[in-house]
């Protein structure tokens, strides 16, 4: 028998980036052999800067002109490396088409989405102007978008971000590519929308009977989509297998870390497996394996010299002792040191009651006016971004606030920080309502609860060094200046970093530093709640590990209560006592965290919990998934009845004499319920 | 910003290191100095008075009587070059001064507040930049005469301000949606504060380069000014004036205009550097003082302050 040759070869990819002058250049991509067979799907996983999608755009010949290409990139044996543009740009789109991240850029916003599909078309196939346009239609109608003649004129601004990355992906097949590339192409979606995507790929793959190359950082959708799996670190691949194989037993001691540094949807609990340290800049590597300095098995050859990608069968790996590993098989805590967390025990339901109420807010509203004219502004509309939202949360307790983008998390986090009276309904922060405070109260209550933005290199002053940074909160109290002094460094060494990094500015530090000093600026007065505004969905999963533990630490040393809103549900599991689920600016659902993601009973919070992707492909071929049709409603139209009606799968299946309960009556949750459910037939 | 304490070094102490360690601040700053010697002191060397006149050598080259030559009445160039250097020394810098503390203070407190606040302020904006300022001057002239030079440099600023103001009220406005600014509103920091400690040093560099262009445009704008009868009058003079009256004589007795124009762009340049070495101390990533090679990076970028370093418009506009 003999193996058919593979589609797409990469040999010793090497990609540099000149600097300006003065400087090293930088090496991007070290070194990068992959294959890919026809039909087949590669996941590239590694965190940001490993050369993922550097080694992407080189395969293309997508690269700015500052970079160098070295080595070879075959397609079905043709050198595509070196060759004039001319040529490569008939191969680009015909035979590799390029999925892009962010689907908004990657179409002209002045030109029609139907002309811009039918120019791809038409690039690479002499048909006529209403042949192509027939094919574009076809094409939307392949990716699921309703109504597809319609949508041919539409403006890529008038398309939701999950029905634009559908439109790229219809662009990316017009020409039934033999290999799509698809770079990052759901990191900016949401769990639901993620999921509606990634079935469009696999359909498009499935009709086009293409090679998908899929880049991703997300190990969750590398193990639902991928077949192979090739891990990068520092710009070269260190392990390369099957995904199962890849996911049961990590040959690389990196790969065993990345998978114990990923909160898991299935799993309570417990410190995650933070890998110590940075990724190396690419610029300045010091000889040997770039992960040695990180790799808590690193024995002194490992500094020596760089391993080579060597390994039994298809399962290749980068590390001396990989053959160690691959015969004991040790789960990530074994390997890499775990903080030693100290116990937190969430209250029993009946105790909890007697807890004092930290935050409570009842049927909280906050509508946005419509305007239109610009010489006369008059109203035309609403925009209902928070209506009828409720959160409890008891002394040293944390509550999950999740919801999809537009659901009006922030929002409803801002009102309450706002310290204002609220639009309607009742907000109680520390026994104090917000409607009833006077100036001075509401400065001194702001002491008690602090923020930690999601962006922290855009919530530190970039101007300011980070002692005074940290300062600013005690400065804003009227503490005295010794106390602040002495403050500064007993904060930093609380959050994880040196005392004199207060001398620092805040570009100088990585960004899981920044945001630990994030965390050691809101701790500064020493607040009895803390809103957590999507914290680590900025940082890298093994950099996110690190945060998780602090932030779980601190918890249990200080007795904090947080409120913590994510739109990443394996965070929320992993941190949350509580959950709250939001969808178009309502509370659908709230309660324990363990009986909510074990029985979830809103086909809403159903839905989103069976979307996102575990980082595991067994686990992840055995569930059922739950696909939500459509996009989140405007919030501008207050709906009669259930706003969930639309996409509710519940209510597509319901006898036609239950319906009209749905369509009518808006659901309330039950007021006192440990489990409330804002639906009229919650599953059991 | 009082906010340093012994035990550990706040943005005040930071940020007076850094500017002590550019070569550049050291040399702007000691020219400067110098030029301020020289104003005050070097009156003292020679006999000659800025009144004097010398009826025996009109428009003679400079020698070793008449030390930078003299005009075309037997002024003494020399001593009216220092006696207009004091002048213009000291309106110079406290016209930049005071029209840029101004023009930052407005244009924050515009963008952060906003609302009424911001549209009462730009309206006086607004109504200040259509106002013809000399005509101003002239009807108030007369009362402030009496008031002597600080009246003038409250003048020259007040005229000098509002399209500063403007730009830093636009910059505010983006400037405070973002999160470092909400999460120090959320953090019970007084808007006041708010301002002086987020808001102004992220608009610093525009408002140090915007100052260094106003130190030479205000002692340009002076010379206009004493057409008016207002400021500097004969046989008083300025940089200003000088340079104005050697304008026409420069190709054939430059002396009369060269060394007053030298001194101008001394000057000027020596602000420059400060404002420079100001803007990169304030500037964290901008690590001036720490890397050797300040003029690849130069080359490499276009600095905001680059046309600030050739006074010539200036030199045009009192030529114009």
């Amino acid at each position: 028998m003999t193996t058919p040759a593979p589609l797409l070869t990469v040999h010793d990819l090497r990609v540099e980036f000149a600097a300006a002058r003065g400087r090293a250049t930088t090496t991007a991509v070290r070194g990068v052999d992959l294959t890919l067979n026809r039909g087949e799907t590669l996941g590239i996983v590694g965190e940001s800067g490993s050369g993922k999608s550097v080694t992407a755009l080189a395969v293309l010949g997508l690269l700015p002109g500052t970079a160098t290409v070295h080595g070879s990139v075959a397609l079905d044996g043709q050198e595509l490396v070196g060759r004039p543009a001319r040529e490569l740009a008939a191969i680009r789109g015909r035979r590799i088409a390029m999925v892009f991240q962010d689907p908004l850029s990657a179409f002209t916003p002045v030109f029609r989405i139907g002309d811009q599909i039918a120019e791809a078309v038409r690039v690479h196939q002499r048909v006529d102007r209403a042949a192509a346009r027939r094919r574009a239609a076809e094409l939307l109608d392949l990716v699921g978008i309703p109504d597809p003649v319609r949508a041919l004129d539409s403006f890529p601004h008038e398309f939701s971000g999950g029905m634009r990355q559908r439109a790229m992906i219809a662009m990316a097949v017009a020409n039934d590519p033999d290999v799509l590339l698809a770079d990052e192409p759901t990191t900016a979606l949401d769990v639901t929308i993620q999921a509606q995507v990634l079935e469009v790929l696999r359909t498009a793959q499935r009709e086009t009977g293409a090679a998908l190359v899929l880049v991703s950082h997300d190990l969750g959708v590398v193990a639902q989509m991928a077949d192979r799996v090739a891990v990068m670190y520092a710009g070269r691949v260190v392990e390369s297998a099957p995904v199962d194989e890849l996911f049961a037993a990590p040959h690389h001691p990196y790969t065993l870390g990345l998978i114990g540094a990923v909160p898991r949807l299935d799993r309570t609990g417990g410190p995650l497996v933070p890998i110590p340290g940075q990724p190396p800049a690419l610029h300045a590597l010091a000889p040997g394996c770039p992960f040695a300095a990180r790799c808590p098995l690193a024995v002194p050859e490992c500094r020596a010299a760089e391993p080579v990608l060597t390994g039994p069968g298809e399962h290749l790996a980068a590390c001396l002792r990989s053959g160690e590993l691959a015969a004991e098989r040790p789960a990530p805590a074994e390997v890499y040191p775990v903080p030693a967390l100290p116990p937190t025990r969430s209250p029993a339901p009946a105790a909890r009651e007697t807890l004092p109420r930290v935050l409570s807010v009842d049927g909280l509203r906050r509508t946005f006016p419509v305007h239109k004219g610009t010489v006369f502004k008059r109203k035309v509309g609403e925009v209902y971004a928070v209506d009828g939202v409720r959160l409890d949360i008891r002394r040293g307790e944390t509550l999950g606030l999740v919801g999809e983008s537009g659901s009006g998390k922030s929002t409803a986090l801002f009102e309450v920080l706002g310290l204002r009276p609220p639009e309607a309904g009742r907000i109680e922060l520390l026994g104090q309502d917000t409607a009833a405070l006077s100036a001075e109260a509401a400065h001194r209550l702001r002491a008690r609860v602090q923020i930690v933005f999601q962006d922290p290199m855009a919530s530190l002053d970039p101007r300011l060094p980070v002692g005074d940074i940290i300062a600013e909160p005690l400065q804003a109290q009227g503490a005295d200046r010794g106390r602040i002094a002495a403050r500064i460094p007993q904060l930093l060494t609380q959050v994880g970093l040196e005392p004199d990094h207060a001398a620092r500015y805040p570009h100088e530090f990585s960004g899981g530093q920044r945001q630990r000093i994030s965390i050691a600026r809101a701790l500064a007065v020493e607040p009895e709640l803390l809103v957590l505004d999507e914290p680590v969905s900025a940082l890298d999963v093994s950099i996110q590990a690190g945060v998780l533990n602090l932030l779980q630490q601190l918890k249990a040393e200080l007795g904090l209560a947080y409120l913590f809103v994510s739109h990443d549900l394996s965070v929320i599991r992993h941190l949350a006592d509580r959950v709250s689920v939001m969808y178009l600016g309502r509370t659908v659902e709230d309660g324990p965290v363990e009986q909510v993601f074990a029985a979830p009973r809103h086909p809403y919070t159903r839905a989103l919990l069976s979307a996102v992707p575990l980082p595991d492909p067994v686990a992840e071929r055995n569930r059922v998934r739950i696909l939500l049709p459509g996009d989140p409603p405007s919030p501008t139209s207050r709906a009669l009845g259930c706003p969930f009606r639309p996409r509710c799968p519940v209510y597509a299946a319901l006898p036609a004499e239950q319906r009209p309960r749905c369509e009518r009556e808006a659901p309330g949750p039950a007021a006192d319920d440990v489990h409330a459910v804002a639906c009229h037939y919650p599953a059991a | 910003m009082s906010v340093d304490s012994p035990a550990r070094a706040g943005r005040g102490r930071l940020v007076l290191t850094r500017l002590l360690a550019a070569p550049g601040v050291l040399i702007g700053g000691g020219t400067v100095l110098l030029l301020f010697l020289l104003a005050f002191v070097g009156p003292y060397l020679t006999h000659w008075s800025y009144t004097d006149i010398d009826y025996a050598s009109l428009r003679q080259p400079p020698s070793a009587d008449h030390w930078f030559g003299t005009g075309g009445l037997g002024q003494d160039v020399y001593a009216q070059t220092l006696r207009g250097l004091q002048k213009s020394l000291i309106i110079g810098l406290l016209v930049a001064l005071l029209s840029t503390v101004l023009a930052g203070l407005v244009g924050a407190c515009a963008g952060y507040f906003g609302g009424w606040t911001d549209r009462l302020l730009i309206f006086f904006v607004d109504l200040m930049l259509v106002f013809p300022g000399f005509l101003v001057i002239t009807i108030v002239s007369p009362r402030l005469r009496s008031a002597g030079w600080l009246a003038f440099v409250v003048l020259l600023a007040a005229f000098n301000w509002m399209i500063t103001a403007r730009v830093v009220r636009s910059m505010t406005i983006s400037l405070k949606e973002r999160e470092f600014v909400r999460a120090a509103q959320f953090m019970g920091v007084r808007p006041l504060r708010v301002i002086w400690r987020h808001v102004l040093p992220n608009c610093a560099s525009y408002l140090i380069v915007d100052a260094t262009i106003a130190v030479g445009s205000a002692v340009m704008s002076e010379t206009a000014l004493s057409y008016f009868g207002f400021g500097v009058k004969a046989p008083d003079v300025s940089l200003g004036t000088l340079i104005a009256d050697g304008t026409d004589t420069a190709p054939t007795y430059p002396w009369t205009f060269y060394f007053a124009a030298g001194l101008l762009v001394l000057f000027v340049l020596a602000v420059n550097l400060i404002g420079d070495g100001l803007r990169d101390a304030l500037d964290p990533t901008a690590d001036a003082a720490r890397r050797p090679s300040r003029r690849v990076r130069d080359a490499a970028r276009p600095l905001p302050g680059r046309r600030t370093d050739s006074p010539v418009p200036t030199v045009d506009e009192a030529t114009a």
